[in-house]
């Protein structure tokens, strides 16, 4: 049912954890739809310097969050904003159709903690 | 390849002397039990032998009450929309449990998009409907009531016999999907006071695509595939003979087995209970612990998504099943665990594991002793395992539903 690279990545995630002190937080999810990411970065001369994830949900939703994690350190705000599901499931060469609504949701938690960070950049 | 098979409910592999005993009927005894020449006629009494002895394991009187079909689903849907169409005059009604199986649902669905009433009897906590609740809904317009006899997911024995009773004084059909049962528990279509009963091979180490309804003499049931007559027009199409051999040789060698196999299993079963609740915290035992069927034990994990855990588990060479919306075509979580009263939550954490004939203590041990572990990596993972507490574990589980939303 699943790719290789899909495998890859939920038996072996990368980055899994929540950084102590985040620049930005992102949540997507629902428990009662059974997937529920978490996203914490840290952000470094307008760079994605650290991400971490958690994650509560199927295989595809366990390897998006590893994957989109491994796609964004080191990358611009700007090029980070620019990653979207469909380019996660792409780098995991593809995902069931049915997985492709409720367990791709891990870009959307990215982009929520980048709007979390210029949130708080705005306030200080 | 699984080394360890935890999933007898979703299928079971062939023995060999039922491979055997199919083998003649694919290539010398391939003769169409309806041709007249003696190729033929070898082939029919085949199947007539079969029959009979399908027909005494299930304790009914006279082998023209079974008919063989294509799969237990047909079997059920012969049963429903049989009924419905030979009865439609009568009444409109039908009464049938909330945890049955999607046979038996979704033809019950879609008789509704033509204008037939359900009724779907709720189950209490324990996974069992209350015969008082079942005979209650039955109205001046039930033509049928639709009672499975083993669930599929939690195990639990519905009370058909104390519900039959009823139905008869009432002279309502009475169906049971009995797929789970055969094999595994007495399945008796005189004590169950069962008009209809649906069974499926490959449930008890025979072939997939070969299914049976037992239908009661007297019981009016109309044809839903038109043809060339056979099965007493019930289900026309050429006999599938060697599905048909193969079917009656694993009946006779589960019935044969079961009473020790039941045995053993319980014992099993239990070992693997008090091994998962004492080794994973906030775990739950889905179902009524003693009224289920011997080699289903289903569990609920807190903060534990079932997919991963099926995934996880395959990792280490163990095949088991979830109840998790994941886990399904439909990616909606269990509706049987869900109808228990359960969250969605829960319905998520669940895992169903289904011993079998050839299930052994070691692999019962090997699996009590990975899972604490694939459960605890799952959780380090979760997003909620921060703020989790065991006292807003019950509160969550056994919580009201809320909207599902995708």
């Amino acid at each position: 049912m699943y790719s290789e690279k899909v495998m890859d990545h939920f038996s072996n995630p990368r980055n899994v954890g929540e950084i102590a002190d985040p620049d930005g937080v992102g949540q997507v999810g629902n428990p009662v739809c059974g997937d529920v990411m978490k996203l914490t970065i840290k952000i470094e001369d307008d760079k994605i310097s650290d991400v971490k994830f958690k994650t509560f949900g199927c295989g595809a939703a366990v390897a998006t969050s590893s994957m989109v994690t491994e796609l964004v350190i080191g990358k611009t705000i700007e090029e980070a904003l620019a990653i979207s599901n469909k380019v996660v499931a792409e780098a995991l060469d593809g995902l069931p159709p049915q997985k492709m609504h409720c367990s791709n949701l891990a870009a959307d938690a990215l982009h929520l903690a980048i709007e979390d960070y210029r949130a708080k950049q705005k306030a200080k | 390849m699984n080394e360890i098979y935890f999933d007898h409910s979703a299928t079971t592999p062939v023995l060999p002397e039922v491979v055997e005993a199919m083998t003649a009927y694919f290539t010398d005894y391939y003769g169409n039990p309806s041709s007249l020449y003696q190729t033929g006629q070898r082939s029919r009494q085949a199947v007539e032998a079969a029959r009979q002895s399908v027909a005494d394991l299930l304790g009914a009187d006279d082998p023209k009450e079974i008919i063989f079909t294509g799969s237990g689903t047909e079997a059920d849907n012969l049963a429903i929309k049989g009924v419905a169409a030979a009865k439609a005059k009568r009444g409109n009604h039908i009464v049938t449990l909330a945890i049955e199986h999607p046979a038996v649902i979704e033809p019950l669905r879609h008789l509704e998009k033509q204008g037939f009433k359900v009724t779907y009897v709720p189950v209490d906590k324990s996974g069992i409907a209350d015969p008082a609740e079942v005979v209650a809904a039955i109205t001046d317009k039930t033509i049928l009531v639709s009672v499975m006899l083993a669930n599929n997911v939690i195990g639990t024995i519905q009370p058909v016999g104390e519900i039959s009773r009823q139905t008869k004084a009432r002279g309502i059909a009475l169906h049971t999907d009995a797929v789970q049962a055969v094999g595994n528990i007495a399945v008796k279509v005189n004590e169950l006071g069962a008009d209809l009963l649906a069974v499926s091979a490959h449930k008890f180490h025979g072939p997939k695509g070969i299914g049976a309804l037992y239908v009661r003499k007297g019981t009016r049931l109309d044809s839903i595939i038109h043809g060339g007559g056979q099965e007493r027009g019930k289900r026309s199409g050429t006999e599938n003979v060697p599905g048909i051999i193969g079917f009656a040789k694993a009946m006779q060698i589960a019935e044969a087995e079961r009473q020790v196999k039941a045995a053993r299993l319980i014992s099993l079963r239990e070992r693997l209970v008090k091994g998962v609740l004492d080794n994973v915290d906030e775990a739950i035992y889905l179902g009524d612990p003693v009224r289920r069927l011997p080699g289903n034990a289903c569990f609920s994990f807190k903060h534990i998504e079932g997919e991963s855990l099926v995934l996880h588990l395959d990792m280490m060479g163990i095949a088991a099943s979830s109840g998790s919306a994941c886990a399904s075509h439909s990616l909606e979580p269990s509706h049987v665990i869900l109808a228990m009263g359960y969250s969605a939550v829960a319905a998520h954490g669940s895992l169903r594991i289904t011993m079998g004939r050839a299930t052994t203590e070691a692999e019962v041990d090997k699996l009590i002793d990975v899972l604490p572990g694939i459960v605890a990596r799952l959780r380090e993972m979760s997003p909620f395992s921060a703020e989790a507490t065991a006292e807003t574990f019950m509160a969550e589980f056994g919580g009201e539903e809320h909207a599902h939303d995708h």
